[in-house]
């Protein structure tokens, strides 16, 4: 298939652009904006990882502070591609209402669904999560929906309409890294839409061999905020992510709990 | 008998008392908020952006103003 489609350039190896509902992405890696320290932290970590899609969360508008806290009058949306989370809804009527306000701001009609069903794991409500993705779909939207790494939700996600299913590697915010490689490669096997690896992520090894599962992207927040050097820990995630998929795509040599030399036994002086 | 030169209503979460014959655009006015930078939901429903001007602002409405914020 690599051969019939345009190939994108990836540090100079070639790979296919990612296309979630009808919209390419050349970057593997879609970050948050949440927790910097500082807005201009946050432009300069989200430039250094190359993103081109980036999340963001919708709230009140604090009428007691300033006007200038919007996330838009720090990130140009010209620049990037909005996608709109329903972050901290617990129920499906909630997460539906926070994805039509999205909607309604004009960007676009992707929205990253998220019902969450445990409030220490923050693991998600899947039944909720179904029923919200499948009545978003019908609706228009284009959901890309946050789940755990099941297989059998994922497979329901993919039937209710979601453009993209994002299993978790491990609870948000943990930094734990993929915890179940083995059901992450079983869920991207069996669905035709892209599974897109969000939460868990927290240092860059983490991202390459999240890749290197055969995913089709990584989507990550506070390993970037939350590291001691943002900006730096976003040229890390990049090189990383383009690691992985590059590897994947290389296909590894077998594993062998056995030395095997590298340099010929012939030729060996007396 | 109607003399009040405001109408009591509920923003994000708040009761508020605004002015009598406001429309959304002018409350989002008198906020100093861009109007393409908020979301506008009354009783629950989304408002075109387009029609804030003709909206009233009346007694017992809740309003929700959002907008986007760094999330993940």
């Amino acid at each position: 298939m690599a051969d019939t489609q345009a190939m994108v350039e990836v540090t100079g190896a070639a790979d296919l652009p990612l296309v979630i509902g009808e919209l390419e992405l050349r970057s593997r890696l879609i970050v948050g904006t949440g927790k910097y320290r500082t807005n201009q932290e946050m432009v300069d970590a989200i430039r250094a990882s190359g993103a081109e899609m980036v999340t963001v969360a919708v709230r009140r508008v604090d009428l007691d502070r300033t006007k200038e806290e919007g996330i838009l009058h720090h990130l140009d949306p010209s620049g990037f591609f909005l996608l709109a989370n329903t972050a901290g809804c617990y129920t499906a009527e909630d997460a539906i209402r926070y994805a039509r306000l999205a909607r309604a701001a004009g960007f676009n009609e992707f929205v990253k669904l998220e019902v969450i069903g445990d409030e220490s794991t923050l693991l998600p409500d899947v039944q909720a999560t179904i029923e919200a993705a499948r009545e978003l779909a019908s609706d228009g939207f284009k959901v890309m929906a946050y789940t755990n790494d099941d297989l059998v939700t994922a497979l329901r996600l993919e039937d209710a309409g979601c453009v993209a299913v994002m299993p978790l590697a491990s609870p948000i915010g943990s930094g734990l890294g993929v915890v179940n490689p083995y059901f992450i490669r079983e869920i991207k096997r069996r669905l035709a839409v892209p599974v897109i690896v969000d939460a868990g992520v927290g240092t860059a090894s983490h991202a390459c061999v999240t890749m290197e599962q055969g995913v089709d992207a990584v989507l990550m927040n506070t390993a970037l905020a939350a590291a001691d050097d943002p900006v730096r820990m976003a040229h890390a995630m990049r090189h990383a992510v383009i690691a992985g998929r590059l590897a994947y795509l290389a296909g590894r040599m077998p594993a062998r709990e056995i030395a095997v030399p590298s340099s010929p036994m012939r030729g060996m002086l007396d | 008998m109607n003399t009040t030169r405001t109408v009591r209503i509920r923003l994000n979460g708040k009761e508020r008392e605004v002015r009598r014959g406001s429309t959304v655009r002018s409350l989002l006015d008198d906020l100093d908020l861009h109007p393409g930078m908020v979301v506008v939901e009354l009783n629950r429903e989304i408002l075109e952006r387009d029609g804030y001007e003709g909206v009233p602002v009346s007694q017992g409405d809740t309003i929700e103003l959002v907008h986007f914020v760094g999330g993940g």
